[in-house]
């Protein structure tokens, strides 16, 4: 870059800078105020980085992968990750002993609540999307990242995004649309980093030099895509000034609430299930060192995945004042997407076809092969509760909650995980992990995790739903809903004890990759190979 | 255009038509000469570590 | 020459038939509520909320209550004996947002308003273990401490009529004034008359502030008070 071109974003981030600050001066809310300095504080931050290079500016290498964007994708991962799984422990632990709450606002659950949610999936999970999205399309496509230092600016524009967000929960800055919170300015802001993201993606593809595309790169294409549409729609609103945190919702109601809930099954769809398959047939194959099963099926399954998925968001307003043709047609499309769904986990699985035995001796693939039968397992359970007669037991219990967590650190979280483990020695240059036992530990504390988690939940949810309906002989409901309540305690006192053996397990795994980083490797027995009695 | 009217369309016209997209779908994986290039798509990500050869 | 695995080499290509394919779901299910008649009945008695109920409303929203209280009541009979009447899409048309909720950590709000005192629900958000002993809400005693700005609500009132709720110019023009006279207690024709069923009255304990904790009582205790079901007719509205 020239001097000139230096100097001009100088000035540019300069400007921008000083109008975030008067519009922190200006600001209608405290909220707004806290939220407009920070990105201030943003902007100044990326001008003392520009002066401190000047006049030497980046130097890029073209020759080669973009790669350094993907390690610091992968620090974020584990750093959200790890405070995301933290804050569902608080927040478990708070609703069995309620004087975690601490009667201040910054730390009542409800605005807690979010901060978990839009943690785990939009920070831990949204950075190793991004991250292995990078890393995938440079290698399927044989071609740097388009559009020089792009891929930089969706790092750090989704991470001021995370920051805003998560700030502004806190402060009780929310639209009340659950995994769409933040409120319209944070929307907006995402808005221009996912374009810059898709200009990144699509533009790889357009400069590679493999004249297919990778079926990797669809499921990915796809994600960005469809989250991109389902945000805009799902968030379009009126704020109150353009310089207040608050906005009511373009539409109300009924209508509200379906266009609410078809983004949010499809948060579920194409940023937690399409974007993690990417991962899955990049990755599987390649850590089992075996062509993925059916590349045909893998065609078939995304076609019919992500037509089908859209349709589903019904299902989470069955029996409510939604017109019933539309809760019928969420069903149908709910059951008829378990078979898309277990194409996808029998391809992924079948591709160790000849190769099982390596489980015994990685539990990095290991890994990764839990979580497409937890998958399977997820997607089996969420169609049978899309299911009316089922859904009027399930719905609003801890039934839905555990089967959230099923796919959410079952799914998203191993496979994720999994990538992690698989890519930090290649990034960083290391021959291999500090230590294969490590990730043995990992994997069982958080497996076991997982199946204290679901089991508690279901039996919660079950009993709720099953307390919620109970009638005595004289046609009287037996119990008062406090009594419901009191009854969920030791269930949501063993979930705590999964989220800590989850949490755990992301700890070791943290400074299992901390210390391959530093170049340490563990003198131990290799896995797979007996110590002698 | 009424519910019913909708209805109707959907469980005749509509469900036919999507049935279609989704056996055309098949067929077209099952094309001929697809299965070299499946072949080679699915080694596409065992082989990226490879130095460049071009 | 046509080739057939166009679409495989095409990323464009690939992006526009993807983006259509996930488009088709939304369009078939989502437009149609929007001018089908039948998705939402005719009830009478539905208005816009006060300035101070909406304000009580703001407040709901801001504390994250939809993450653990519903306000749907489904169509069971243990739900309609529990809390009432099963909700209708009318009672919902002014909430933007909706605030239907996903589950039921605490029990269903929809028709709460008129159940428990001005003094229960106080008692209960300064400390719900101190009325529901096997409560695990928190607690918000910080809604009696913070007051609420009267002059600033008209504006919510504005956005919300350029979304579509029924706002009249009089009732914006009148939004401080009628956001203290209800929490005051002297609502006055002119505000009974702008607000049918309205309750006016000191919410909080404390007469001479409007507090968060006067409006969240105030919009807590509206919940689904507003449509006649003696009026209403379910045959007339199937679905």
């Amino acid at each position: 870059m020239t001097e000139s071109a230096q100097m001009t974003r100088i000035g540019l981030m300069g400007l921008i800078c000083l109008i975030l600050v008067t519009f922190a001066a200006l600001a209608h809310d405290s909220g707004f105020a806290i939220q407009m300095w920070i990105a201030a504080i943003a902007a100044a931050v990326y001008i003392v980085y520009l002066a401190r290079r000047f006049p030497q500016g980046s130097q890029t290498d073209d020759s080669t992968y973009l790669d350094s964007v993907v390690k610091a994708g992968m620090i974020a991962t584990v750093f959200w990750g790890l405070a995301g799984f933290l804050v569902g422990v608080v927040i478990a632990l708070q609703l069995a002993f309620p004087v975690l709450n601490f009667d201040l606002p910054w730390t009542n659950f409800g605005r807690l609540r979010p901060l978990h949610t839009s943690a785990v999936i939009f920070a831990f999970g949204g950075n190793a999307l991004i991250a292995t999205s990078f890393y995938v399309v440079q290698r399927t496509c044989r071609a740097r990242l388009a559009f020089g230092n792009l891929a930089w600016f969706v790092f750090w524009g989704y991470q001021l995004f995370i920051v805003l967000a998560a700030t502004g929960y806190l402060l009780g800055i929310t639209q009340a649309r659950e995994y769409a919170e933040p409120e319209w300015y944070v929307d907006l802001w995402i808005t221009v980093v996912w374009v810059a993201y898709l200009l990144v993606f699509l533009g790889t593809l357009w400069k590679r030099k493999e004249p297919h595309i990778y079926v990797a790169n669809w499921f990915y294409l796809s994600f960005i895509v469809t989250i991109a549409m389902l945000h805009v729609v799902n968030n379009l609103a009126v704020p109150v000034s353009f310089l207040s945190v608050k906005s009511y919702s373009l539409f109300s109601g009924v209508q509200d609430a379906l266009t609410q809930w078809w983004y949010g099954h499809n948060a579920v769809g194409f940023f937690l299930t399409a974007g993690f398959l990417g991962m899955m047939y990049y990755f599987v194959p390649k850590r089992a060192d075996r062509p993925v099963y059916s590349y045909r099926l893998s065609i078939v399954h995304f076609w019919s995945l992500i037509f089908l998925y859209i349709w589903a968001g019904p299902h989470h307003l069955h029996y409510t004042a939604l017109p019933d043709w539309a809760q019928t047609l969420g069903m149908i499309f709910s059951i008829m997407l378990w078979m898309p769904s277990w194409g996808g986990m029998i391809n992924g699985l079948m591709t160790l076809s000849g190769a099982w035995d390596k489980l015994r001796t990685d539990p990095v693939l290991r890994m990764m092969v839990i979580s497409v039968a937890f998958y399977g397992m997820s997607t089996f359970e969420g169609p049978m509760m899309s299911i009316k007669a089922v859904n009027s037991l399930s719905h609003y219990t801890d039934w839905t909650i555990g089967h959230v967590h099923s796919g959410a650190l079952g799914w998203v979280g191993m496979i994720s995980m999994g990538c992690v483990y698989h890519l930090v020695p290649r990034l960083w240059g290391r021959k291999e992990l500090y230590s294969l036992r490590l990730v043995n530990w990992h994997f069982w504390l958080a497996t076991l995790g997982i199946v204290v988690y679901a089991a508690s939940m279901w039996v919660a949810g079950i009993m709720q739903g099953l307390m919620w309906r109970e009638y005595d002989d004289q046609g009287f409901l037996v119990y008062s809903f406090a009594e419901t309540v009191a009854a969920m305690h030791p269930y949501y006192v063993i979930r705590a004890l999964g989220g800590v053996l989850y949490l755990t397990g992301g700890l070791i795994m943290a400074y299992n990759l901390i210390r391959t980083v530093r170049g340490d490797t563990r003198q131990e027995v290799p896995m797979g190979a007996f110590a002698a009695a | 255009m009424t519910y019913d009217s909708l209805r109707h369309f959907a469980d005749s016209w509509g469900l036919l038509i999507l049935f279609v997209i989704f056996l055309l779908i098949v067929v077209f994986v099952f094309r001929p000469g697809s299965t070299k290039l499946y072949r080679r798509m699915s080694r596409l990500p065992l082989e990226d570590d490879k130095k460049e050869k071009d | 020459m046509f080739r057939h695995d166009i679409i495989e080499r095409n990323a464009t290509l690939l992006l526009v038939l993807s983006f259509l394919v996930v488009t088709v779901g939304g369009i078939v299910e989502i437009v149609p509520l929007f001018y089908l008649k039948n998705t939402i009945e005719k009830v009478e008695g539905m208005r816009p909320y006060t300035p101070l109920e909406l304000a009580g409303r703001d407040i709901y929203v801001r504390e994250g209550c939809y993450v653990c209280h519903s306000q749907m009541i489904r169509p069971f009979r243990d739900e309609v004996e529990r809390y009432g009447h099963f909700s209708l899409a009318a009672e919902s048309m002014y909430d933007h947002p909706f605030q239907w909720g996903s589950k039921r950590t605490g029990p269903d709000l929809a028709r709460v308003g008129n159940r428990y005192s001005d003094d229960w629900h106080r008692e209960h958000l300064i400390n719900p273990r101190s009325v529901v002993p096997e409560s695990i809400m928190p607690g918000y005693p910080f809604l009696l401490r913070s007051e609420v700005d009267p002059k600033s609500i008209a504006s919510h009132l504005v956005a919300n009529a350029r979304v579509g709720v029924p706002y009249t110019q009089e009732m914006i023009d009148n939004a401080a004034a009628d956001m203290i006279a209800q929490a005051g207690g002297e609502g006055g024709d002119a505000f009974m008359a702008r607000y049918p069923k309205a309750v006016a009255r000191d919410f909080d304990g404390q007469p001479q502030r409007i507090t968060e904790m006067d409006a969240l009582i105030a919009y807590l205790q509206m919940l689904g008070t507003l449509v006649d079901f003696s009026a209403y007719k379910a045959e007339a509205n199937l679905r």
